[in-house]
């Protein structure tokens, strides 16, 4: 880390005026009294992304308010999961990829040359498709191994492995076995870990990619309790397939589209209850009725 | 649970299950391949032993403990241990040199260089594997030796103190200081070409959880790549010792090769040994009991290589039980 590196500020009840931050106007018509005075805490401005000389996402601004859940629903393949990667800055190790357009975390443009990358995967955390725990680590050591990688202070290693695991709703099962590896949990388990792991470092947001596309009903369940008892104090955006899943979880949802041959863009987006009862774009309409996808 | 008697008799399918002639023919051809290399050991091994047995049975275990090597018609006394030694110093220095460069070429290969860099880089490994190691040893002789020993000197004169940089002789060429060099650059392409190919295929997963925990890409190498690529890199690095042990030529070059005595641990002094350079070195003016005796040689490396090897095996597959469990 360098001297001039701009350290990301923790989250703080920023005015939205003030700040310039904004909540596009589909969202911000039909936001609920208490929502008005939400925070946004990331937002993007345009952005347009590039694998190569492929264009595949086409300005995108959307707005994700602080202690909510944002849905990114789409067809497979319009770029859902690019675009959640852009937001913390892991699309930039994929070779060829490009970016235009600006990240905006807590008011501060997160691609600035000045910000390191490493603090804003710390404030912006992730949990993938499928669930990656560290074979070669016990459960413990997954939980903690966040704040070796990112080299922050470890105070009280067993408050921290077993906060961590009873928000991710694990610490019942594991409690006994916290030295076995991690490799020994089921596929839901594992998950449930990557989301302790995530929450170890404290992230203020979120991001998730199809975290239960690769479990079973009942794990996923117990996800999607967890992804709701996270909300109450933490911003988190997940990419789904699952028209159900966005409307048990989320508060708010954007829907991707790539219309044939041209650039994904946000057909529409808003408020889960508008998105799926009253959807203003007959798109969004077909989409989450499953007339195609 | 009793088996009622109405239960039928299970019919086994056994190996043949559903196998056209084809697949008969091919594993047919797959065995006889697999079944040819074993023979071949075989037949090597017991060449070396029936032909050499007679001597290693005059000798006794003095054969491998012993340091004289006497060929007067009167004398016969044909002893090995400072060759012995020898290639196991010169291969581990080699190690020594060679590993950590072949790790980190690797690493950056893998995981830094852009695809253009990364792709000149593995053809110019490829091609320093090819180079025959008789034209590395002469370059090591005609080119190399000045240059190395001067970095001999250099390393008496500062850290000299150090008992293994120590040298009495005051002569720098010829060293098993010098051998290790020249070993690592034979050495070095192999140990790269087999880290490349594991640290590749380090999961993508893995590494995208480290990176985005807040890992540096450093952070992840360590915590992911290098612990996932363990046991590969051991048997890379085991690969190198095997050809370090058996290298023949171009340390003939290099190298001083003292028979009567041991050489512990100086290795700026022009004393070594090598199994496989003696043979060279010895086989043109042998005379039968000698010639049989370097055979007893043969056998002897033969045997330490086998050994290296399955304990590179050994080392491989722990890890790869480590990880299972």
């Amino acid at each position: 880390m360098t001297m001039e590196t701009t350290q990301i500020k923790p989250a703080s009840n920023l005015d939205l005026d003030a700040t310039g931050v904004r909540v596009p106007s589909s969202v911000k018509d039909k936001l609920p009294s208490d929502a008005h005075n939400a925070n946004v805490l990331l937002e993007t401005k345009d952005v347009h992304i590039w694998f190569g000389q492929r264009l595949i996402i086409e300005k995108v601004n959307l707005a994700f308010p602080e202690n909510s859940v944002t849905a990114l629903i789409g067809p497979s393949g319009c770029g859902k999961s690019t675009f959640l990667r852009i937001l913390n800055r892991m699309h930039e190790f994929i070779p060829g990829a490009a970016l235009a357009g600006k990240v905006f975390y807590n008011g501060q443009d997160i691609y600035d040359s000045k910000v390191d990358p490493v603090d804003i995967r710390v404030n912006i955390g992730m949990v993938f498709q499928r669930p990656n725990p560290f074979p070669s680590m016990s459960i413990k050591e997954n939980v903690l191994s966040g704040l070796h990688l990112a080299q922050l202070p470890i105070e009280n290693e067993e408050e921290i492995v077993q906060t961590r695991l009873e928000r991710a709703s694990l610490w019942n099962e594991v409690k006994d076995r916290l030295d076995a590896s991690a490799s020994s949990l089921s596929g839901g388990q594992q998950q449930r870990l990557c989301i302790a792991r995530a929450l170890a470092i404290n992230p203020k947001i979120l991001l998730m990619d199809e975290p239960c596309s690769a479990l079973d009903p009942g794990s996923t369940r117990r996800i999607e309790g967890t992804i709701r008892e996270l909300s109450s104090d933490m911003t988190v955006v997940i990419v789904t397939h699952n028209m159900a899943q966005a409307q048990r979880v989320s508060d708010y949802t954007a829907f991707f589209l790539a219309e044939e041959g041209a650039p994904a863009q946000v057909v529409e987006n808003g408020l889960t209850e508008e998105i799926f009862s009253r959807p203003k774009d007959p798109r969004t309409n077909d989409y989450v009725n499953g007339l195609f996808g | 649970m009793s088996l009622d008697t109405n239960t039928p008799q299970p019919i086994y399918f056994g190996r043949e299950k559903s196998r056209t002639n084809t697949d008969k023919t091919f594993s047919s051809i797959v065995v006889v391949a697999s079944f040819s290399s074993l023979f071949i050991l075989t037949a090597i091994m017991l060449y070396l032993a029936t032909t050499s047995w007679s001597v290693l049975k005059t000798q006794g275990l003095g054969f491998i403990t012993g340091s004289v090597w006497n060929n007067a018609p009167d004398v016969q006394i044909f002893q090995i241990w400072p060759m012995i030694y020898g290639s196991l110093l010169n291969g581990v220095l080699g190690l020594v040199i060679a590993v950590p460069v072949s790790v980190l070429l690797a690493i950056f290969i893998v995981f830094i260089a852009p695809k253009p860099i990364s792709k000149v880089l593995t053809l110019i490994i490829d091609i320093l594997a090819a180079i025959p190691s008789g034209l590395i040893g002469l370059w090591g002789f005609l080119v190399f030796t000045s240059t190395a020993s001067q970095w001999a000197e250099l390393l008496n004169k500062y850290l000299g103190w150090i008992p293994i940089f120590g040298n009495e002789s005051e002569q720098f060429a010829r060293s098993p200081f010098i051998a290790a060099w020249v070993l690592a650059i034979m050495i070095t392409p192999i140990i790269t070409v087999v880290s490349r190919e594991i640290l590749a295929q380090t999961p993508k997963e893995l590494m995208d959880a480290a990176i985005g925990l807040g890992g540096s890409l450093w952070g992840g190498i360590k915590m992911v790549a290098l612990p996932y690529a363990r046991g590969g890199i051991v048997g890379g690095v085991m690969l190198g010792l095997g050809r370090a042990m058996g290298e023949t030529i171009a340390i003939y070059f290099v190298l001083n090769l003292v028979f009567d005595k041991v050489n512990l641990y100086k290795i700026l002094e022009p004393e070594g040994g090598s199994v496989a350079s003696m043979i060279v070195a010895k086989f043109g003016e042998a005379q039968v009991e000698e010639v049989k005796a370097l055979l007893g040689a043969g056998l002897v490396l033969f045997i330490l290589t086998l050994i290296v090897n399955m304990i590179a095996n050994a080392i491989v597959s722990r890890y790869r039980n480590e990880e299972i469990a």
